[in-house]
């Protein structure tokens, strides 16, 4: 079995060169929902830093306790109750946030990063360490919420959380917002490319080519 | 050790303990928050009111909320059959939804009765006034629900005083589809309802949800909205819940009394 990882390692680690979102391409979802303003992806990136977090070290403190036949459905048990838990304090203490983030936390529960942390760290590994590696991985999905939140806020409404960066047309400035950029969809334009520029910049992520296509081939007498 | 893990008792208590601890923390977290949480929608709800009325709610903070509500505001229990005001009922304890659940505060609706889809109607309901500075008359403020595609949309409707002109209409909780029927929050389709009038001369509700666009040089241009884009059953929720409490089942028999009075003369309380 290889070395265990340093503490350093698993909290930096994810944040480049094994990104959740731009690696593994997981949690995909939640960020094009919740990025078309920075706050509500701040708000998001922090519950889901926290979720991963607990649950990772919850699960590894009780990890040579859970029977293999219920570990997935033990770890499902101490997610979700985490993210009612999450869900129950936004909503007493940024209830307007909770509203607009509505369905989104409650769907942490789903969220293969959380889910993929404690079934592939947490079950073998000590629980301070999987604490950091849950925060290091949440840093990682941070990182690209935040980069798509403002992105997708400053240009798609001229606006970083909420305050007004640049001056729109119609309220007699220069800036004509792109609509397109409040849209899901464009967060799956931007997340390519970062992953584009990620792949450039650190060779190694690049994945070899599952299969080739095959040349076209022309039949006799055609 | 490794192999006593995996029997079958062992795996049950670990289910159960993991259960039991779980569960008491997560009781634990909804009990010890709910005061906050029930403050927060009780804000929400007057933050809503306020900007239905078109007095602003989004940008006053938590404070002005409140005491806009307590200065401007009056708010009133009424019983729906008879129109007439309940004094004994404090509308600041009185909750209508609560009423509508209790089969003893609350009538069944069935079939043709029920278009809003709300099975039971409370038979007293808290409505709000708002008054000028000087206390006179400036808009009546009337709680509606109904249920659209996925759930109930409660909101309010705000009249001018003439009972017939619609100064705003929003919901404050629902669970439509976001993009689609959740766009009744869409602040250009609410703000396509202020101006509109209810009734017909004959004091009959008539105002409907077109698809297609409203033709602005039509007469009846006037008790038309544009239904939403890709939500005709939240549109077509909102013009049934809106049948109901115009009609004689909702608040008819209240307006109805408001007309033989005029309003306006009427002392502004506090």
């Amino acid at each position: 079995m290889a070395k265990q990882p340093t503490a350093r390692e698993v909290l930096i680690d994810p944040i480049f060169n094994n990104n959740p979102i731009a690696l593994q391409i997981l949690g995909i979802c939640s960020a094009l929902a919740v990025t078309s303003n920075l706050n509500t992806a701040l708000v998001m990136a922090i519950a889901l830093t926290l979720v991963t977090a607990f649950s990772n070290l919850f699960i590894a403190m009780i990890r040579n306790q859970i029977p293999s036949s219920i570990r997935m459905i033990v770890q499902m048990v101490i997610i979700a109750s985490l993210v009612i838990v999450v869900d129950q304090v936004l909503r007493a203490y940024a209830f307007s946030l909770a509203k607009q983030l509505s369905v989104f936390v409650g769907l942490i529960i789903t969220n293969c990063i959380v889910m993929g942390r404690a079934e592939a760290f947490a079950m073998q590994n000590p629980p301070m360490l999987s604490f950091w590696d849950g925060i290091g991985n949440g840093l990682g999905y941070s990182l690209m919420l935040i980069a798509l939140g403002v992105i997708r806020e400053l240009f798609g409404a001229g606006k970083l959380m909420g305050v007004e960066i640049l001056p729109l047309v119609k309220d007699g400035g220069w800036y004509d917002p792109n609509g397109l950029l409040l849209l899901p969809p464009s967060a799956f334009f931007l997340i390519g490319l970062f992953i584009w520029g990620l792949r450039i910049w650190k060779k190694d992520q690049t994945e070899p080519a599952t299969f080739k296509l095959a040349p076209q081939v022309r039949e006799e007498g055609e | 050790m490794s192999s006593n893990k995996e029997s079958t008792a062992r795996t049950l208590i670990v289910a159960l303990a993991v259960s039991l601890v779980a569960s008491v923390f997560v009781a634990g977290s909804a009990i010890y928050l709910k005061p906050v949480q029930e403050e927060n929608r009780q804000l929400d709800k007057q933050r809503s009111i306020l900007a239905i009325a078109g007095v602003g709610g989004a940008e006053r903070s938590a404070k002005e909320v409140q005491d806009f509500f307590n200065t401007r505001i009056k708010a009133e229990v009424v019983d729906l059959t008879t129109g007439e005001i309940k004094s004994d009922l404090d509308p600041k304890t009185f909750d209508a939804l609560k009423a509508a659940r209790d089969p003893k505060t609350s009538i069944e609706l069935t079939g043709a009765d029920d278009i809003a889809l709300i099975k039971r109607r409370e038979q007293f309901t808290t409505v709000y006034r708002l008054q000028e500075e000087d206390g006179t008359f400036a808009a009546l403020i009337l709680p509606i629900r109904g249920y659209g595609l996925w759930s109930t949309l409660h909101g309010f409707l705000a009249l001018k005083p003439d009972l017939n002109t619609v100064i705003g209409l929003g919901f404050y909780q629902h669970a439509e589809t976001p993009g689609l029927g959740g766009e009744v929050d869409n602040p250009k389709w609410r703000a396509s309802w202020t101006g509109k009038t209810l009734f017909d001369a004959d004091g009959k509700p008539n105002i409907e949800i077109v698809k297609g666009g409203v033709d602005k040089n039509s007469p009846a241009a006037e008790h038309q909205i544009d239904a939403l884009a890709g939500a005709t059953l939240t549109s077509k929720g909102v013009d049934r819940l809106l049948q109901f409490w115009l009609g004689e089942q909702g608040f008819g028999a209240y307006l109805e009394k408001l007309r033989a009075e005029p309003l306006a003369s009427q002392e502004g309380g506090h």
